[in-house]
């Protein structure tokens, strides 16, 4: 995976006591939801800057939804102090929003409206919004342009529910799980479109479960699991993956062995010695994203 | 990256714009359902159809049913445009995901209503210029006359506000569109058959009279009776005449109750989401 140069170093996650941060595009500190008794998000800080990608990870139920839109000020916190683009989210004036774009899970809704007159229509809450046309190509709606937003499929609904959440022209873009629903090649349409979003500038928090595509997209990647953050790292770092022993193995004497090493090139050499030609169905492996986040969310492997 | 300071200063666009933008979608959005269409604009002049061709019988003074059945049918078309109308589409709109969405952008709350009250008022000038064209044509109605059409204008229109601000209020009770349907279409329904719109108010019980007086629909039929009816069947009314000044009166306090409920209740996302 090749990373953008601009691309931010990863920065130390902040804690519960550390003064939010107004410059970043999303400041967390200490945030609770209840919702009775059950608690959906249990003292969660992070910070997101701007022109960053932020991946939320995690399973159903963990708490992504309820920490986004608590950030969109759809949802009221019943503790903490959380700063989107320098403002209180519960405070939520027009001129806030209009900095915004929001896909929400839950979709735009149904509309006897065609694809073009619902991107105009959005358009037109905003002062500097992006054409409609261009924004339908862009998400690959050209030839549906004249289509009743009910009459799309799943995946081209969702397509529409991201060209309505950009059309705005935001600075930051929330996304909650853009692409569920989605077939393998309108992901990678997805994905490009994504990172086309990057180049200009656009910060974007994304919710999804799936490790492909944090990995592939995100800047750094959050996982999140019974309202926790348990880690926020570069998605090929997460859970110590990059420094993580690697496993060597092998077949000697008919039995099939294997070796934690942190030097696996090593081992190899020595291992190549031990043996006249090929060493028998030799491996190495490093712990997979899922490897590390099955662990970190508590599932068994 | 510039680290921009924490508020550039963001423009809106201007209000007028966004309201024409809103009257639009809420125009096309009712027009292109074809439900919404037969449902609130074909099934009243239907109902005038048919009652007009059965029961074509002599009130009394020379007037015919048809007539008087014209200002119970207008009440009932300008109930459906808008009480019947808004609780359904906003209980859909709140259920699917549209009305939160629309909160999430900057376009003005006050744009949404503006636009279902374009919405309500084109519907409900289209059913009554169809109600009374069908009348006329078909059953040699007699037009209002004179000063009549003040009264007809101003009973239309409160009746029809006390009724907008009654629908989008009731449409919080419901889960979502079809449950709002069948939640307000009996009601609609019953309030028909006992406020003088299937049959004379004379000829309803009393008990179901005084039912009948505590909700807006039998006033908007009388004040309307007061216009299609020559003043001689006053006497028919309960009160002996037309009682204007307390048609007036009712609709206008159904249409703060209206705005005080749509106020307390309304919501731009489903129940326990927030």
């Amino acid at each position: 995976m090749t990373r953008s140069s601009s691309a931010p170093v990863v920065a130390a996650v902040p804690s519960a006591g550390d003064a939010l941060d107004t410059s970043a595009a999303i400041s967390i500190r200490g945030l609770v939801k209840r919702y009775g008794d059950f608690v959906a998000v249990d003292g969660l800080d992070l910070d997101i800057r701007r022109g960053e990608i932020f991946a939320l990870l995690g399973p159903n139920g963990a708490g992504k939804t309820t920490t986004v839109e608590i950030c969109e000020g759809y949802r009221k916190r019943d503790a903490g102090e959380v700063r989107v683009l320098g403002e209180d989210p519960a405070d939520g004036a027009r001129r806030w929003k209009a900095q915004l774009g929001i896909v929400l899970q839950s979709g735009a809704g149904d509309s006897q409206l065609t694809c073009r007159e619902l991107l105009r229509a959005q358009a037109s809450y905003f002062s500097d919004p992006r054409d409609p046309d261009e924004v339908l190509q862009l998400v690959g709606l050209t030839e549906k342009a004249n289509v009743r937003g009910r009459a799309l499929s799943g995946g081209q609904r969702r397509r529409l529910d991201v060209a309505l959440g950009i059309v705005g022209r935001p600075t930051l873009l929330f996304l909650d799980e853009p692409t569920t629903g989605f077939d393998p090649e309108a992901r990678r349409q997805f994905w490009s479109l994504i990172r086309s979003l990057r180049e200009l500038g656009t910060t974007m928090l994304l919710t999804t479960h799936y490790l492909d595509e944090a990995e592939a997209l995100a800047d750094r990647v959050g996982v999140i699991a019974h309202g926790r953050l348990m880690e926020v790292a570069v998605p090929s770092s997460l859970g110590g993956r990059e420094t993580a022993p690697a496993v060597v193995s092998w077949t000697e004497d008919g039995v099939r062995r294997s070796a934690d090493t942190a030097t696996p090139t090593a081992f190899v050499r020595e291992l190549a010695a031990r043996f006249p030609g090929e060493v028998p169905d030799l491996a190495v492996a490093r712990p997979t994203l899922e490897d590390v986040y099955l662990r970190m969310i508590g599932e068994p492997a | 990256m510039t680290m921009t300071p924490v508020r550039p200063d963001v423009a809106l666009p201007p209000l007028a714009s966004v309201y024409r933008t809103r009257g639009s979608v809420e125009l096309k959005e009712f027009f292109r359902q074809r439900e919404s269409v037969v449902f609130t604009l074909l099934f009243p002049v239907i109902l005038l159809v048919v009652f007009g061709a059965v029961l074509d019988y002599d009130i009394g003074g020379g007037v015919t049913f048809t007539q008087y059945f014209m200002a119970g049918i207008v009440a009932a078309g300008i109930l459906g445009a808008s009480l019947q109308n808004m609780a359904i589409s906003i209980a859909t709109e709140r259920s699917d995901g549209t009305l939160k969405s629309l909160a999430g952008t900057p376009m003005p709350k006050s744009a949404y209503f503006i636009g279902k009250i374009v919405q309500v008022l084109a519907v409900t000038l289209l059913i009554i210029a169809i109600l009374l064209a069908v009348g006329v044509l078909a059953y040699g109605i007699d037009l209002p006359s004179g000063s009549d059409w003040f009264t007809f204008a101003w009973v239309a229109a409160l009746g029809s506000a006390s009724c907008t601000l009654l629908g989008i209020a009731v449409s919080s009770l419901a889960k979502n569109g079809r449950s709002a349907s069948a939640m307000v279409t009996p009601i609609a329904l019953v309030l028909q058959f006992i406020s003088g719109v299937f049959f004379q108010f004379s000829q309803v019980p009393v008990w179901m009279q005084t039912v009948a007086s505590f909700f807006p629909l039998k006033w908007m039929a009388q004040g309307l009776r007061s216009v299609f009816l020559p003043d001689a069947l006053a006497s028919a009314e309960p009160a002996g005449s037309w009682e204007l000044g307390r048609v007036a009166l009712v609709l206008a306090l159904w249409c703060l109750a209206g705005l005080a409920l749509c106020v307390a209740t309304f919501r731009w996302q489903d129940r326990g989401t927030d």
